[in-house]
């Protein structure tokens, strides 16, 4: 009799080895698919949205490229999801999660044929993580203690973060930049505070840091273009026609002159709040909300300089940087704290005004404008130095650094390989070919850099066979080079995010033997 | 379809629109019945046991679920037949009931169903095998309490407890840091347990997952957490001894639910209503300050005023918390949900020892913690990993997990797992067997053959030779006396499960067999199924 079926119409399962296939080959493909971008010399991608417009993205950063594919299979699903974890923890390394992940899966793909269990394939590697973890473990320098040796690993980093990205030619500008801005952080890991301000005109290197605050607003009409030593109030409160908020109240009257009447007191209780806020003997007024010309025209006449619809990010680090207290009522001006700062003037930015505060009692947030040909470059100019401050902040709490250019990963192998041979039993094979998982994303980087890979790692190899080798691989003059001498550095929270998360990821998809996928959803038919 | 004729050949209309219908009946009703429910089990055959697999389910959204969870599974799969989702729904029971085993009772089922199909082929009437089943599974449930063995624990000494959350916990993703997960475990539910009344209110733990970090940094808060920040970004980011106003009612002026209007015709009254509503305010406001709250956590949003009269008079607020948080929130700080301002009164605050917010990774994510409560008995369990499907996997071993702690705390009766248990009821109710004259004899050995195919299913799972493994575990239980040797699944090399800690609890099993009975007699018994043809 035939088998009965149990799932609806549209829907599929596919089971035991078909299902591995399926999900090695998903996984695999979208590994292959990112696998060209790492690296200092890793090619970029161009993406093109499917939306109105077509919007053309140019990037390098994994996690952007694998969010704007739409994928169907399951397993390749996984795999866009830890690069976007990736991002969201540690910022960086969004790439080698994707590539570590899928080489672990093409390493397990052979065993599985080879007719050796999943499940004895993922003990093994657990014992190989955990043995790479203790190889890294072992191998950090952490210079919290020295602040001058701490900021050149910043640095390092900052560098070795943007060598991959469109900003690599002037790293060094925009990696003084990354680590100024998170600096002056100081701990903190709320990057909203780093505003970055994207202007097109002008070249790259034209980006500048500022210490100060830089709004993207215009200055009322008649109001002053520049106030010396300000007094700021940041507020967030209504300033067109103060609504009644209590509820159902409306107005009926019954005469023309009744209506004008209303209306003058409510043009008096506008004026009534406007001088209750000149009341705080302040020069500058910010609001979130719109400020209608009445009242703009009172703050005028006051001489104070008036701005609005500051967005709800912009009111936030002015209150920061100004070091005032967001206010929405102004009844008892004595204890509202106002905000201070030197010097507020209009700037221009290319051919747009902006406001420009400085001398800022509290110096926390700042703002980096960047500048380039296009909007496309400033696009991924935005997201490479996103992914430079996500990393510099998380180092800066945890500042256990590494080498790079591949030499964790052969620091790693090597552990790793150790430990395989000392392990009795099927899971050596699986912990011999988390090494080799491990090897591929030097070579990885060595291919994309148009190198002789297997020759470069060999050589690496042999190199780390002697203790406390500093050797990686050296992309500009194509050799093998001594990492700490050319200034190479990665963040040991973003390499260990990455050995786990691939990890966990390959694990995940290994232990599936079958997959079920449910009919999709029937979109109603809009007529 | 068999229709009756009348004289003139015209057929009695029995149904309505019975041509469009389609009808199995008699033998082959019970046959595509059987083979649907066996469908059913071998999908779940291979996630059985601490080698089992993971599905991976894709939904109707596209989203994807990988678990290992029988119960999951099922529901997610989205089955059409009606067979099919009789096993769904006894899946489900066992979740309800116990929360764990829900594999386990899919799998006997199936193969209960298997030898009832053979039997049916000997010509063995379908209600005879039912009654067979039913006395075989009583005989089973007896030998169950027989084996059983009591188990003494209590606050100080958890390691029993810990021991069988493992058991649980070694068949899931989690299995890496099974230890830490099962203390946690453990410990939540000690924490919300009354010990007296053997009761655990499984409402008060709550499991609350934050993608990032790893596995290890799971642990568990003696407190709430809850996924919502300060009002205001300026308000303090920690308030030690918090004295918590708990509010439902909105820093809103009054909204009466009658409809009404107030209507302005004047300017005096224009500006006795503005008075009116600053005062408003300011009044409640005052009354939070007043009762000596120190932390206002609201379900509902605040005006702009609002928030920053909160601010200014130094009173930190939390908005839009949902009602379930509330109420958590409620119970574990001592307080009161008041539902006006003018209710407010200093008893009626709730207690904590700490209130802060901690934010998490690059992006803009904080969580409220608050901790030290009053009353503590109210714990959250938060887990951290890798991505969002290892959360929710996660968070469906840790709730297993609790729901295994609290059977124990109910009844601390344990069986031996690895399917020892099942081996031991085997042969206890193949013995049984002989006793009985009739066909039913027949049936109580099927069903002493179907215990037998969890223990093979187990030793399939984990890459052992299931006949040969299963005769010697077998042979070796019959010829020591000894009910506890069970599958070595782990490769650990001794087969007596008490020797390996593999304990399982005694009403997770009974419920198991008797469940799986029960859908197996109702299976049997239908012998007509009549569906609406397809179009």
């Amino acid at each position: 009799m035939a088998v009965e079926k149990i799932l609806k119409d549209d829907a599929s399962e596919e089971k035991g080895e078909r299902a591995r296939m399926a999900s090695f080959i998903g996984a695999m493909a979208i590994a292959d698919l990112v696998k060209t971008t790492l690296g200092p010399k890793g090619m970029d991608k161009i993406l093109q949205s499917t939306g109105r417009g077509q919007l053309v993205t140019v990037t390098n950063d994994g996690a952007t490229i694998l969010k704007s594919l739409h994928i169907d299979n399951p397993a390749a699903k996984v795999l866009v999801d830890i690069s976007k974890v990736q991002d969201d923890e540690v910022g960086d390394g969004t790439t080698s999660v994707v590539v570590l992940a899928g080489e672990l899966l093409r390493e397990a793909e052979k065993l599985v044929n080879s007719k050796i269990h999943p499940m004895t394939i993922i003990s093994g590697y657990r014992m190989a993580a955990d043995a790479a973890r203790n190889a890294l473990l072992q191998k950090v320098v952490d210079n919290k203690e020295d602040a001058e040796k701490f900021r050149s690993d910043l640095m390092k980093i900052a560098m070795t973060t943007l060598s991959s990205k469109i900003l690599s030619q002037d790293k060094e500008h925009f990696a003084q930049l990354a680590v100024d801005a998170v600096m002056r952080l100081k701990g903190s890991t709320n990057l909203e505070a780093i505003q970055i301000i994207k202007k097109p005109g002008g070249s790259l290197k034209d980006s500048f840091l500022d210490e100060g605050f830089i709004l993207d607003k215009k200055i009322g009409i008649g109001q002053p273009k520049r106030i010396e030593n300000a007094k700021i109030l940041v507020a967030n409160t209504a300033m067109d026609t103060d609504k009644v908020k209590i509820y159902g109240a409306r107005v009926r009257v019954d005469s023309m002159s009744k209506v004008a009447e209303i209306e003058a007191a409510e043009k008096q209780k506008m004026r009534e709040k406007v001088q209750k806020i000149i009341g705080h003997g302040i020069n500058c007024f910010i609001n979130r909300q719109l400020i209608y010309n009445f009242p703009e025209e009172l703050f005028a006449d006051a001489g104070i300089l008036a701005i609005e619809h500051a967005d709800f990010d912009g009111i936030e680090r002015l209150a920061l940087v100004t070091g005032g207290e967001i206010a929405s009522t102004f009844d008892n001006p004595e204890s509202v704290k106002l905000g201070h700062c030197k010097l507020i003037e209009e700037i221009m930015i290319g051919e747009d005004k902006l406001i420009h505060f400085s001398g800022c009692e509290m110096g926390q947030a700042c703002t980096i404008v960047l500048r380039g040909a296009s909007q496309h470059v400033l696009d991924e100019a935005d997201r490479s130095l996103h992914d430079a401050l996500c990393v510099l902040s998380q180092t800066v709490n945890d500042s256990r650094v590494l080498l790079g250019g591949g030499w964790p990963e052969m620091i790693m192998a090597k552990e790793v390989d150790e430990l395989a041979r000392k392990t009795p039993g099927k899971k050596s094979l699986a912990i011999e070919a988390f090494s080799k998982s491990l090897l591929a994303i030097p070579t990885i980087i060595a291919d994309n850099a148009g190198l002789d890979s297997a020759e470069l790692v060999a050589q690496l190899r042999a190199e780390h066979h002697r203790e406390g080798c500093n050797a990686g691989i050296d992309v500009i003059t194509g050799s093998v080079g001594d990492m700490a001498a050319l200034g190479i550095s990665e963040s040991f929270k973003v390499k260990q995010a990455v050995l786990l998360s691939a990890t966990e990821a390959a694990e995940m998809i290994l232990r599936v033997d079958e997959i079920i996928t449910c009919a999709p959803r029937r979109r109603e038919d809009r007529m | 379809m068999a229709l009756a004729f009348d004289e003139f050949g015209r057929p009695f209309i029995i149904l309505k629109e019975q041509e469009q219908k389609t009808r199995i009946r008699g033998l082959d009703a019970q046959k595509a019945n059987i083979a649907a429910g066996k469908a059913v089990a071998r999908i779940l055959r291979t996630s059985l046991g601490p080698k089992g697999m993971d599905k991976m389910l894709q939904s109707p959204d596209g989203d994807v679920t990988i678990t290992n969870d029988g119960a999951t599974i099922l529901e997610q799969m989205d089955v059409d037949n009606q067979i099919a989702k009789l096993m769904v729904e006894l899946s489900r029971s066992q979740d309800y009931e116990i929360g764990d085993g829900t594999t386990g009772v899919v799998v006997l089922a199936g193969s209960l169903l298997e030898q009832a199909e053979k039997l049916l082929e000997r010509g063995i009437h379908p209600i005879r095998i039912a009654e067979g089943y039913e006395l075989a599974s009583r005989i089973a449930v007896e030998h169950l309490e027989h084996i059983a063995q009591k188990f003494e624990f209590g606050p100080s000494n958890i390691e029993p407890l810990v021991q069988t959350c493992m058991t649980t916990l070694s068949s899931k993703i989690v299995n890496r840091c099974k230890r830490d997960m099962a203390e946690i475990a453990v410990k939540a539910v000690l924490a919300v347990a009354d010990l007296e009344r053997k009761d655990v209110n499984l409402d008060l733990i709550k499991v609350e997952g934050k993608v990032g970090g790893k596995l290890e940094d799971t642990e568990l808060v003696y407190g709430i957490i809850v996924d919502k920040d300060m009002s205001h970004p300026q308000m303090p980011k920690r308030i030690e001894d918090a004295k918590i106003a708990i509010l439902t009612c909105p820093f809103e002026p009054p909204k009466p639910k009658t409809k009404h209007k107030v209507d302005i015709d004047t300017v005096e009254k224009f500006q006795t209503l503005r008075q009116q509503e600053q005062k408003y305010f300011d009044d409640m406001v005052q009354k939070c300050k007043d009762v000596g709250a120190t932390l206002v956590i609201c379900q509902w949003g605040f005006d702009d005023e609002a928030n920053h009269l909160l601010m200014h008079r130094n009173l930190p607020a939390v908005r839009w918390v949902g009602g379930v948080e509330l109420e958590l929130i409620a119970i574990a700080t001592g307080g009161r949900i008041v539902p006006r301002f003018q209710e407010l009164t200093p008893d009626k605050l709730g207690k904590a020892g700490l209130v802060r917010e901690k934010s998490f990774g690059t992006t803009k994510d904080r969580m409220l913690y608050i901790e030290h409560c009053a009353n503590s008995k109210a714990v959250t369990v938060f887990i951290r990993g890798g991505n969002k499907m290892m959360i929710e996997e996660t968070k469906r071993s840790i709730h297993d997990a609790l729901c295994v702690a609290r059977n124990l705390i109910r009844n601390n009766s344990i069986v031996y797992g690895g399917g020892s248990a099942e081996i031991a009821c085997s042969i206890a109710v193949e013995a049984a067997a002989d006793r009985y004259p009739g066909v039913e004899q027949y049936a109580i050995r099927g069903f002493a053959d179907a215990l037998d195919s969890i223990p093979m299913a187990l030793a399939e799972n984990s890459g052992l030779q299931p006949i040969e493994t299963l005769s010697a575990v077998k042979s070796e239980q019959i010829k020591e006396n000894n009910p506890f040797c069970g599958i070595d699944c782990n490769d650990v090399g001794t087969n007596d499960m008490r020797k390996q800690y593999v304990f399982e609890t005694l009403i997770g099993k009974q419920q198991q067999i008797l469940l799986a009975t029960q859908v197996v007699k109702m299976i049997l018994k239908i012998d007509d199924v009549i569906s609406p043809s397809e179009y």
